[in-house]
């Protein structure tokens, strides 16, 4: 029920007053409402719930986030000390 | 999809259940709280990835489950009304009340109709100046400002022949209502992540430091879902009690503002009737006095019915954490999404409906049979 979806801001209009856009999900277009989204621009990513923009997606924010799950492997290797007693702790009952 | 695919990427996915399988040391219960985080963990089989000891458990962020009986019965009652257009999200067209459900009302001829947003009643209503539209306006906060956008626009363009029977719930009030209980079981919850997009995360943060849970705002992808779990594990294996968002490419602590200031001055806080779970203070968005000619509880003459949920039916416990769908006896026998007896088979989202859905009622026989767990009687 909550689910949003992303899609590209295709095109924008004036609807009753409403700031109304053509929204791309893959394949399909459909109409949703930006006003609560004032800021995003033509080929922008929003998540649109029931025909609304609730939010537009952060391109550096998702790269930044995804750039360092694909580096998890490295950085397990430079863990900070947090999980170090952790670490020895479960290495000891393993040894 | 841009923005989907890479987050149900299976090689990131290993990565995340590896760390998780090397840092976590003790067992934990973890209650994703979305309907839609349970659907994406039973239907990617996460659950079965996490290491021994680590549970999810299903939270109550279902709306559709969790919209009362007596209220879908004045639902049903207003669509019956001769000069009514009734619409619906197709959610809730499969909801059974009293007497049948939503389906069955159209079908004896009365006028419902499945609406992709709110606002297509608005085009309803202008196309249709004879009928009176009403929309059953359902969901948590990620909802609330498309159903108070229409009752804005409604006055706005002077449109009177619309009006909302309002359901609405809030999350916080419910995390605080599972915390409370003496049967609790919840260590740490995978936060709305949609939610929280429209009203930001800081009332999570009074909430995580009272009961001394870590809250992880997480999305509904696998990637999103693990590491939203790997985060929760590292608190609780580390002995902190944080709010963290998982999601921040969707949303920031303060969620977005113009959509709230629109639901304030729409709806106000009040008490609401939670389905499986009962009444919780000060849960629920009602419509402002300033807009009661738009409330539809108000302008039709809706009889309360003393409905009553089957005796049989665990699903304030499976809402609250407490069990899971295998351990009722009537889960795939008596009850089915076909036949739903309580609010968490109700819809698609709901626990036990994704349980169903995904095979989880069936097990191998001996013989080889697929068979059902409950009806051996197996938790």
């Amino acid at each position: 029920m909550c689910l949003a979806i992303p899609g590209k801001v295709l095109s924008d209009y004036d609807q009753g007053g409403m700031r109304m856009a053509k929204v791309q999900f893959g394949g399909v277009v459909r109409e949703a409402c930006l006003e609560y989204v004032p800021e995003a621009q033509l080929g922008d990513y929003v998540l649109v719930h029931v025909g609304f923009a609730i939010s537009r997606v952060d391109e550096e924010e998702a790269q930044r986030t995804y750039q360092l799950l694909q580096e998890m492997d490295q950085l397990t290797e430079l863990e900070v000390p947090v999980d170090q007693e952790v670490n020895s702790r479960k290495k000891g009952e393993v040894s | 999809m841009k923005y989907l695919d890479e987050y149900r990427d299976g090689e990131v996915a290993k990565k995340l259940v590896n760390e998780l399988h090397r840092i976590q040391t003790r067992p934990w219960v973890i209650m994703e709280v979305c309907g839609g985080q349970t659907h994406s963990i039973v239907k990617h089989g996460i659950d079965h990835l996490l290491p021994q000891g680590v549970e999810l458990v299903h939270g109550p962020g279902c709306p559709v489950c969790v919209t009362p009986l007596d209220m879908i019965d004045k639902a049903h009652a207003i669509a019956k009304t001769p000069d009514v257009t009734f619409c619906s999200f197709g959610d809730m067209l499969r909801v059974p009340g009293s007497d049948g459900d939503l389906f069955t009302i159209k079908s004896q001829g009365h006028d419902v109709r499945v609406v992709y947003s709110p606002l297509d009643c608005l085009k309803i209503a202008r196309s249709n100046p004879d009928k009176r539209v009403v929309f059953f306006a359902i969901g948590f906060e990620t909802t609330a400002p498309a159903n108070g956008m229409l009752v804005w626009q409604a006055r706005q363009s002077g449109i009177k022949n619309v009006s909302v029977l309002v359901s609405h719930v809030l999350v916080p009030p419910a995390l605080e209502t599972i915390l409370q209980s003496p049967e609790n079981r919840v260590q740490g919850f995978l936060g709305p992540g949609h939610v929280c997009a429209v009203m930001g995360y800081s009332d999570y943060e009074p909430i995580s430091a009272k009961y001394k849970v870590p809250i992880v705002i997480s999305g509904f992808e696998p990637i999103d879902i693990l590491q939203g779990t790997l985060m929760t594990i590292r608190q609780l294996e580390t002995g902190r009690a944080e709010v963290e968002n998982q999601y921040s490419r969707a949303l920031d602590r303060t969620g977005n503002l113009a959509a709230q200031k629109l639901v304030l001055n729409v709806f106000e806080i009040g008490d609401r009737n939670w389905r499986g779970v009962g009444t919780i203070p000060n849960s629920g968005y009602r419509l402002r006095s300033e807009f009661a000619e738009y409330d539809a509880e108000k302008l039709f003459d809706v009889q309360r019915i003393d409905t009553r949920e089957p005796s049989i039916c665990i699903s304030g416990e499976i809402l609250r954490g407490i069990k899971k769908p295998h351990d009722c006896p009537a889960f795939g026998t008596s009850c089915d999404p076909q036949h739903p007896l309580g609010a968490t088979m109700v819809s698609a989202e709901g626990a036990c409906a994704a349980y169903y859905v995904y095979g989880r009622h069936l097990k191998q026989d001996a013989d080889g049979t697929m068979v059902s767990i409950s009806s051996q009687g197996a938790a």
